[in-house]
């Protein structure tokens, strides 16, 4: 009886929906014969790499006014730019009005710009010219190609990183000072001491000692900075109006490096042995393993840059792709907006309790495949299974 | 015509893109589902050695995972580029 209740019931909402969706056509039909003035479409695409990207400003929102203009509010950032003929110029992006103004003869690209340089007919690909990006002006208002410019600037990016840092730095140091007092050596740990040390616990038992053998004391230092740095930028990544720090590739380009370097100046002679000499093969099957095992050198901290940015953008992505979904069906109908919303919040609250445990696990992932490698680098022949191993 | 071309190509490429994401979710999620399947099987047969189980089947899974990212990243170049 309930469950035939409820079918007819999804039924009739699922209809009202229907007719919701299906009048603005006929309206909208009826508006665009009176020639009314063409209302700006919402767009996605913008909003999204708006957020993924890099920017010298943190915005939150606009507020529209009355005659349908935006202003956008915002923390402005500084802006730091070297020029090897002007020198060194320091303001706030502030200055730039969102782009309306130019300063001092530079100019922040926007969209419009852009699309503007195109319309102008300059190649825009070719000269690498993108918005966001500082670009220096003449007098007569065009981009001066004969100034070069250099863009110190702390975006959003920086100033988060910077934050996050102090954070965390202030965090550990605190905890360390309680510990060298001896608080929460014999006794129960107290205040931020419960916090972390569960969560050190875990990465020195589960990450360094399984994969470092008897040398994990040596590298915990190094592991747990990177886990919980990464943990940390993930997790500010995922307070609404912040920037994607983790999702930048130069972040974790670099932090890719970094494990490369430790990795190799771990390494001991059987390794690099393991590599360019496969022990116990004939000569015809090193042709095939060498440039294998070569490629899978470069390979390995590629996979940890590559896993830790696209699953950190590929979450943003999906979060804002759900949070437009209601304005995109707003766009059709102001109630097909409404009724989305229900069903957008809900499932946008679902995903960012996954990306909150995705935090976890891929600060996680990068630290235990990091040990990994650098186990593999310095682990020693064993005579009594290698020949049954290769 | 060259705009109309254009405009087909775009939207090929698009559907590239897309085609090739949904591909590779598709073999991380029968990659996944394996290795959940095989954990849970391990873990009814040793409920003690549930530690150990979980985080190598967390890591195998983040590897499989990491294969489709490939994927999807190349699949959002298609579409951007």
């Amino acid at each position: 009886m309930t469950s035939r209740l409820m079918k007819s019931f999804t039924v009739a909402a699922f209809s009202i929906f229907s007719i919701f969706i299906s009048l603005p056509s006929y309206a909208q039909g009826g508006h665009g014969e009176n020639g009314g003035e063409k209302k700006e479409g919402f767009n996605a695409q913008k909003i999204i790499f708006g957020h993924i990207l890099d920017g010298h400003e943190f915005h939150f929102f606009d507020i529209i006014n009355k005659d349908g203009s935006h202003t956008p509010i915002g923390i402005p950032l500084p802006v730091i730019l070297y020029s090897p003929q002007k020198g060194f110029d320091v303001f706030m992006s502030s200055k730039f009005h969102h782009g309306e103004h130019d300063h001092d003869g530079y100019r922040l690209l926007t969209e419009e710009s852009v699309e503007k340089l195109k319309a102008e007919g300059v190649d825009v690909k070719k000269e690498g010219l993108h918005s966001g990006q500082i670009v220096p002006v003449g007098t007569d208002g065009k981009i001066d190609k004969a100034v070069s410019v250099y863009d110190f600037s702390l975006t959003r990016n920086v100033v988060q990183m910077i934050l996050a840092l102090t954070l965390l730095v202030w965090i550990m140091i605190s905890i360390a000072n309680k510990y060298k007092k001896g608080l929460g050596v014999k006794t129960a740990p107290t205040g931020m001491q419960n916090l972390m040390e569960p969560i050190i616990a875990f990465v020195r038992d589960e990450v360094a000692k399984p994969n470092l053998g008897n040398r994990w004391e040596k590298y915990l230092p190094y592991l747990l900075t990177v886990f919980f740095f990464i943990l940390i930028n993930n997790i500010f990544g995922l307070i609404p109006g912040t920037a994607n720090v983790t999702g930048n590739i130069a972040f974790t380009v670099v932090l890719g490096l970094i494990s490369l370097v430790v990795i190799v100046a771990s390494s001991r002679k059987y390794y690099w042995g393991h590599i360019f000499n496969p022990p116990g093969m004939p000569i015809g099957i090193k042709l095939i393993l060498v440039p294998v095992e070569i490629l899978s050198f470069f390979i390995r901290p590629m996979a940890l840059i590559i896993r830790l940015f696209a699953n950190m953008v590929a979450g943003h992505i999906i979060i804002i792709c759900l949070i437009s979904l209601i304005f995109i069906f707003a766009n059709l109908n102001e109630y097909a907006g409404w009724g989305t919303s229900i069903f957008s919040i809900a499932f946008t609250i679902f995903i960012y309790f996954i990306e909150i445990l995705v935090a976890f696990i891929q600060a996680f992932i990068f630290s235990m495949l990091t040990a990994v490698f650098i186990g593999q680098a310095f682990e020693e022949p064993h005579h009594d299974d290698a020949h049954a191993a290769h | 015509m060259d705009f109309f071309l254009l405009e087909t190509v775009g939207s090929i490429a698009n559907a590239g893109g897309a085609i090739g994401a949904g591909l590779a979710a598709m073999g991380a999620g029968i990659g996944v589902g394996q290795i959940g399947k095989g954990a849970v099987e391990a873990i009814a047969r040793q409920p003690e050695a549930l530690n150990d189980i979980r985080s190598n089947m967390i890591l195998t899974a983040a590897l499989v995972e990491g294969a489709a990212l490939f994927a999807i990243i190349v699949g959002f170049l298609a579409m951007v580029l």
